[in-house]
């Protein structure tokens, strides 16, 4: 009996038998206790992650409670909230964060409106092949590198660049964007247009069909069907898509930096310069505002069932 | 079902969209040949000469260090990323959510705070700033991903798989072998050529982790800055936009094959 069962595990293994048994003993060990297989999974990636990335929110976080000595630019461990009473002071922090704000809700509306119509044909007119093709000009975009995307912009609204040649040509007046809050908004809604597209598609596919047949038997218009039918089940995707518009924005400062003009700082380009300073714990401070604004707009997304749409 | 006014309509606004995605890539592919040392509009002549001179040494390590940085990134990241898949998708236990959004806060988070947060870790730390210093930024938001594609597939594939292969007598390794792997695999080279992808392309996170060093996209941020060898970034650029195509062109393929098209899509959403 246990010659034959020897013999078996040979031919199905040919292995010896006990590197088998051991194996099997390990298995069954796991199927005995999940909680040490789970334990084994998770251990690496969880220590990794708390060790190296959460330390280091929490260290920045404790940060931004301490100041700078200004004349050794050491960072002194003194406890107080100076550095968050004085973003809401200084009307350079408050213009800065309102721009900020602004141009990524301008962003998010281009984008939405941009997106809306688009994904609208792709989920319910284009064909199965149109949809394909659709969906990969989409996500090529999306992929390629976003500095070069920024930088071939840059290219386009100079002066002498495309736009303004072909103003030229169609006998308009130059537009002279370049380097502005025009030019800033203009490139984000380029750049993260693609994140809107996709769940907007996502959230307008999902509708059965039958949804709009019964509005129309039941004698909507075309109009009242869309306002009534289509807008509400598809908004939690335009939400979807503005937390991504919304949020890549205000944290940015690549494109203010290279596209924008002298009064195109961003939050980013504030917390970026006050790091190259040495002043850790003001640019602490100040990289809470988004966090804090984020925050704010994905306890509303998620009241408005975005979650679901991503 | 829409009135055929409304249907054209739409069609001319997609393809509008589409051309306004597209417009600009199809102009620095003009630009790559611009004979003038001048980016303005309409290019004066065509030359090849660029391709030529952009193979500097500074761009090559350049893309070297990319390259490097973003397949160590890769490998760290298909290992943290799918252990922790599983870890999630076959237990439960008190805190699965928590833990579930731990992995996805780097991406959640603007670039900036996970940057400046690991900048001023490492400075405290005594830690020199290095390609070790770029890998570590890298890797947080690459696991992000490959967890996601993981995660997604796991959660289709039915677990009495697994118990079916034990009774028939498998042990851990078999299982893994012979039906979790040919479930899991285009998963995970979808996830990490996404996670290379968006390593190559990283600028902000790398912005505060590398020291004196250059990834590609560090060189050429600088060069656009100074409006130094601009024909060389537009060569660079115009290269890149391939480049990053193939993976993702790949990654699509292999997402689809499963039938993962539009979790796929918002899965690579979620991932950048």
């Amino acid at each position: 009996m246990a010659a034959s069962l020897d013999t078996a595990e040979r031919l199905s293994h040919r292995e010896p038998g006990r590197l088998r048994a051991a194996r099997l003993g390990l298995s069954g060990l796991f199927w005995r206790h999940p909680w040490a297989k789970a334990l084994l999974l998770l251990a690496p990636p969880l220590l990794a992650f708390v060790l190296v990335y959460v330390a280091s929110l929490v260290a920045l976080f404790l940060s931004s409670f301490w100041t700078v000595n200004p004349l050794t630019t050491e960072i002194q461990h003194i406890w107080n909230v100076g550095n968050y009473t004085s973003l809401w002071d200084s009307s350079v922090f408050r213009t800065v964060t309102f721009r900020t704000v602004g141009i990524a809700a301008a962003v998010t509306f281009t984008d939405a409106v941009l997106a809306f119509p688009l994904g609208y044909f792709m989920a319910r007119i284009a064909g199965g092949r149109s949809r394909a093709f659709i969906f990969v000009a989409v996500l090529l975009p999306l992929w390629s590198s976003y500095l070069v995307r920024v930088y071939i912009w840059r290219l386009i609204l100079d002066d002498k660049g495309v736009l303004n040649w072909a103003l030229g040509k169609a006998g308009l007046p130059a537009a002279n964007i370049g380097y502005s809050n025009w030019a800033v908004w203009l490139i984000f809604a380029y750049v993260w247009l693609p994140f809107m597209i996709l769940p907007v598609y996502g959230a307008l596919e999902r509708i059965p069909d039958s949804y709009l047949e019964a509005s129309r038997d039941l004698g909507a218009g075309a109009w009242t069907t869309f306002r009534r039918v289509v807008l509400p089940l598809a908004l939690p995707g335009v939400v979807a898509g503005s937390i991504f518009t919304f949020s890549l924005t205000l944290g940015d400062y690549v494109t203010p930096l290279l596209a924008g003009g002298t009064n195109s700082q961003f939050i980013g380009n504030v917390v970026y310069s006050q790091i190259g300073s040495g002043d850790v714990p003001s640019a602490a401070a100040f990289a809470a505002v988004p966090l804090a604004v984020m925050a704010v707009y994905l306890l509303i997304a998620r009241k408005l069932g975005a979650f679901e749409a991503i | 079902m829409e009135q055929r006014g409304t249907r054209v309509a739409l069609g001319a606004w997609t393809a509008l969209v589409i051309l306004f995605l597209w417009i600009p890539l199809a102009l620095i592919a003009v630009y790559a040949f611009n004979k003038s040392n001048v980016q303005s509009w309409p290019i004066p002549a065509f030359t090849t000469h660029w391709f030529h001179a952009a193979w500097t040494s500074e761009v090559k390590a350049a893309l070297w260090l990319s390259v490097r940085v973003g397949l160590i990134a890769t490998g760290i990241a298909i290992l943290l990323g799918s252990a922790a898949a599983f870890g999630v998708a076959r237990f439960r236990f008190f805190g699965r959510e928590a833990i579930s959004f731990l992995f996805v806060l780097p991406i959640a988070l603007p670039g900036i705070v996970t940057g400046i947060a690991l900048n001023s870790a490492f400075i405290a730390g005594h830690v020199n700033l290095s390609e070790w210093t770029i890998v570590t930024g890298h890797a947080t938001f690459c696991v992000v991903i490959v967890y996601n594609n993981v995660l997604a597939r796991l959660r289709r594939s039915s677990p009495s798989l697994l118990e079916a292969s034990q009774d028939l007598g498998a042990d851990g390794w078999q299982t893994f072998r012979f039906v979790v792997w040919p479930v899991l695999s285009t998963a995970l080279v979808a996830g990490g050529l996404l996670a290379f992808a968006l390593s190559f392309d990283e600028v902000i996170v790398t912005t505060f982790t590398a020291g004196s060093q250059n990834t590609l996209p560090l060189l050429i941020l600088g060069y656009i800055r100074l409006g130094q060898q601009l024909p060389v970034v537009n060569v660079i650029a115009f290269a890149m936009i391939l480049v990053t195509a193939v993976p993702v062109l790949l990654a699509q393929r292999l997402m689809r094959e499963t039938g993962v098209l539009r979790r796929g899509a918002s899965a690579a959403v979620v991932a950048k």
